[in-house]
């Protein structure tokens, strides 16, 4: 006789295999959370270890002599200081014969050397005629070879550093001629061609002038349209489809808002291309939803009490927003503005939209000159075919992160510092 | 090109702030000249600040109207007046080759154009373009500053201790708060438009139908009849086929993960975990997406690569699945802050029933949690496709350039987003098909975005009123 098991049995029997499960379920859960935090780690680590050494940078010691004749009287600028160079590392490597091989020679400093030169007579015009001993920048072949991404057993064929060169830089190496120090032309130039002249002063200038106009702009309408909203008004229509109209906006693809730059702001308005008001005018118009929602959040919070307290004594509503509600409403307005700040900082698409894609060397003047910001700085040199601008991207990566992760520091200290629980 | 310095119009403002001010002070003090002495400032209306106010912004208020005015239409009406002092031929030309002269105007003026290529006849024109320029500044400059002193002095002798002042200000902040609050329904309207206009402008050389459902994609136009390989086909398919692949990945990498994280973060984990993984999943949402596209480029798409051939598959170094993986690392937080905000709305009473009957926690979340948040899951996961379909930047620098159909994810494959900035990073000009299909393209993704907002806003609305 087969016994019926009783509803007890048959519960104890799958207890076993639910538990199980239930730790299964508890595990992925978990794993999903330390993948993307894995996630996260990999992207950083992978940034950090391909800039870090674009902060240093390869100098060639050199025993420049600043020949007389090579200077003229009255122009200081016209003097060839390329063949100063020159001249030095054919002191250095009497050996080297035929033009091919001295080209390869020259190769070895960067063209930049020049006017580092130039700077140094425009300074100080007594150095000429005497020879100092000079730091000056390496070529950057030369300085991805002294950090070691060049190997020296790959065939001569298969590098742009021919053999005979890493001969000579083992001998100026020897000499102690070959040095590596802080790269604080990273910090002071603007975008060039050469990598290893190349900057991001230009472009953290041009982010700058963007970001001012952007929230010199949004941030008053911002609150202005969240105080109309939320403190003034009616229900009806009209508000209904505004509100549907910023949450829409909010979620508009950002390229989208460059579209609507280059045909209004550019091609209706004629204002000028790829300048830091146009950017910046973009990049309001997407920020704003932000800056509204934030802000109405923060308007809510202010509890009821404080407004029926104000009107009781008789302000106006004008009066008991702007006395009472507004200044214990701005922290939290401040707080998503400066997200919405954030997030304009590291916005790249719309702005390649209104052409701030253009090379440009000198570091913007104004609000109407032309300028790029970092993330397209970024984008430019991540496009572009040489091995040194990889360390170049990689570390305006890290300033760029590092400039969001203060603005969010700052938000967080704001929220903390004056949130209030009501 | 020397020209003699001109009055900068901003220095207006800076002019008309000062006046302001000072209307300010004199609108103040003719308040309490009224009132008369001593506590006569009880016989105002309003605080006397309000009378100095109102005088204000009144002074401000038409000056700074004309001067929008000058600013957004002077280059319109200044290019007509210089382009009249042409030869006439140069006048009577097809209003393509008119436009390109503007052009030229333009690029003149601003000094961009190398001495040696200056057109005689255009430099003259650029000239009067100066010229008039330099007479409609002052003109403004002077009209600016009449408009101000006599709205100002219009409100300053009208001021009596009974004008109710306060209102007064109070309704032009009123107004301005109006209009700050329509620009939403204005940018809405600007996108429309702009995109609009254009993709009319393209339906008028490429039929509608061949957009649609075109097969092949190659914008290139022929420069030479016989030039190989640009034919200049507008077929939509391939490059949506692209889109909706990249985007896909991303969602099957980001649905997944993000929602189980959500779900561990609402139920499982204790207050100290919370607090620290949840502002750490914040950050992949804030990492700009220019460094996500560089990543995928450096890293992931190497990656894959190499991988595939361990295992002995042709992997296109600009990979659908790079970019995909990428972009959906990047939507991970989309997900689990909207799926978290959802799962935390269920009731608590629904959870203490299932416990009740002897639910594990696990089977409460799979079997009642997750079916009762479902609608504001939907409604997330629309939204966080809408994100992956409109994300630019990791795609442009990862994702293919060539429009392939194709179902293979190790295949190099296009998407809207990146069609739109090749055709339109670079010189446009703004008759060809070419730059007028990226407003085609654009006017689709936005309607599409637009449809999937839409749906997924009102799912989230609708699902959170069921709970409240």
């Amino acid at each position: 006789m087969n016994k019926q098991p009783s509803t007890m049995e048959l519960v104890n029997r799958g207890l076993a295999k639910r538990y199980r499960r239930e730790r299964n379920f508890r595990r992925l859960g978990l794993s999903a959370i330390v993948t993307s935090i894995c996630f996260l780690g990999l992207l950083f680590i992978s940034i950090a270890a391909n800039g870090w050494p674009a902060f240093f940078r390869t100098e060639i010691l050199l025993n420049i002599h600043f020949d007389k004749s090579e200077f003229g009287v009255d122009n200081l600028a016209a003097a060839n200081y390329g063949a100063l160079v020159k001249n030095s590392l054919r002191v250095l490597f009497p050996g080297v014969k035929g033009r091919r091989d001295k080209r390869k020679l020259y190769k070895l400093v960067s063209s930049g050397a020049s006017f580092t030169l130039q700077d140094m007579v425009r300074h100080d015009p007594s150095l000429i005629g005497t020879t100092r001993k000079i730091w000056l920048p390496a070529d950057d072949e030369v300085d991805l070879f002294n950090k070691g991404y060049i190997a020296r057993d790959l065939p001569e064929s298969d590098r742009r550093l021919k053999d005979n060169q890493i001969h000579w830089i083992d001998t100026l190496s020897a000499e102690g001629r070959i040095k590596k120090s802080f790269n604080t032309i990273f910090f002071t130039a603007g975008d060039s061609r050469e990598p290893e002249l190349a900057g991001i002063r230009g472009a953290v200038v041009g982010s700058l002038y963007t970001l001012i106009v952007t929230l010199a702009l949004s941030f008053p309408i911002g609150v202005a349209a969240a105080i109309y909203l939320e403190e003034f008004a009616p229900c009806n229509r009209w508000t209904d489809l505004i509100e549907v109209n910023i949450n829409n906006l909010a979620a508009v693809p950002s390229i989208v808002f460059g579209l609507l730059g280059l045909a209004v702001f550019l091609n209706f308005f004629h204002m000028p291309r790829s300048s830091p008001l146009v950017g910046g005018l973009v990049l309001t118009l997407m920020t704003l939803p932000t800056i509204i929602i934030a802000s109405r959040a923060s308007l809510k919070s202010v509890p009821p009490s404080i407004r029926e307290a104000a009107l009781g004594v008789g302000a106006s509503r004008m009066q008991t927003i702007t006395h009472h509600i507004l200044p214990l409403a701005l922290p939290g307005m401040l707080t998503g503005t400066i997200i919405g700040m954030a997030q304009a900082l590291g916005e790249t698409a719309p702005l390649l939209m209104i052409g701030m894609v253009a090379f440009i060397v000198d570091v913007p003047g104004g609000f109407t000159d032309p300028a790029a910001v970092l993330p397209v700085q970024i984008y430019l040199w991540a496009d572009s075919p040489e091995r040194a601008f990889v360390a170049l991207t990689s570390a305006a990566i890290m300033v760029l992160l590092f400039f969001l992760i203060c603005m969010n520091g700052i938000a967080v200290f704001f929220r903390r510092k004056f949130e209030r629980r009501w | 090109m020397e020209s003699p310095a001109e009055m900068n119009p901003s220095f207006f403002l800076v002019i008309l702030l000062g006046l302001s001010s000072a209307a300010y002070l004199l609108g103040k003090r003719r308040a309490f000249a009224l009132a008369g002495p001593g506590k006569g400032s009880r016989r105002l209306h309003s605080r006397p600040g309000y009378y100095g106010m109102l005088t204000a912004l009144w002074c401000i208020m038409p000056a700074l109207l004309l001067f929008g005015g000058w600013l957004a239409f002077s280059d319109t009406l200044l290019t007509t007046l210089a382009m009249k002092t042409l030869p006439p031929d140069m006048q009577n030309l097809p209003p393509d080759q008119v436009n390109l002269l503007a052009n030229d105007l333009h690029n003149l003026v601003a000094g961009h154009v190398a001495a040696r290529d200056i057109n005689p006849i255009l430099q003259k024109a650029a000239d009067q373009y100066i010229g008039f320029r330099r007479i409609g500044t002052a003109a403004l400059g002077l009209i600016m500053g009449a408009a101000a002193i006599l709205a100002a002095g219009m409100v300053y002798v009208r001021i009596r201790p009974e004008m109710r002042a306060r209102n007064q200000v109070e309704k032009i902040v009123k107004i301005f708060l109006i209009g700050c609050s329509t620009l939403a329904i204005f940018t809405t309207i600007g996108i429309v438009l702009s995109v609009l206009f254009e993709s009319i402008r393209f339906f008028g050389k490429v039929p509608i139908s061949d957009f649609l459902f075109g097969l092949k994609w190659s914008p290139q136009i022929a420069l030479r009849a016989d030039q190989a390989g640009s034919s200049g086909a507008f077929g939509a398919v391939p490059v949506l086929a692209g889109t909706f692949m990249i985007s896909s990945i991303a969602l099957a990498v980001a649905v997944p993960i993000g929602l189980l994280s959500a779900i561990y973060l609402s139920e499982y984990a204790g207050p100290r975990v919370r607090t620290w993984a949840k502002p750490i999943m914040e950050i992949l949402a804030g990492v700009p997406t220019v460094v996500y596209g560089f990543f995928a480029a450096l890293v992931v798409a190497p990656f894959i690569r190499d991988i595939g051939a361990l295992i002995g598959l042709n992997v296109s170094s600009e990979s659908a699945l790079a970019a995909g993986l990428v972009m959906g690392i990047m939507i991970i937080p989309f997900v689990s802050s909207l799926s978290d905000d959802v799962i935390n709305a269920v009731p608590q009473a629904m959870r203490d029933g299932s416990y009740g009957l002897g639910a594990t926690k696990s089977e409460t979340i799979v079997n009642v949690i997750v079916p009762a948040a479902l609608p504001g899951i939907v409604g997330g996961i629309l939204l966080a496709a809408s994100r992956a379909i409109g994300e630019t930047m990791i795609v442009v620098m990862a994702a293919g350039l060539s429009a392939n159909l194709t179902a293979n994810p190790l295949q190099a494959v296009t998407t809207v987003t990146v069609q739109i900035v090749t055709l339109l990073v670079g010189d446009q000009e703004f008759d060809s098909p070419k730059t007028l299909a990226a407003f085609a393209l654009g006017l689709l993704l936005f309607l599409v975005t637009l449809l999937l907002n839409v749906v997924a806003l009102y799912i989230v609305r609708k699902y959170r009123e069921e709970y409240e």
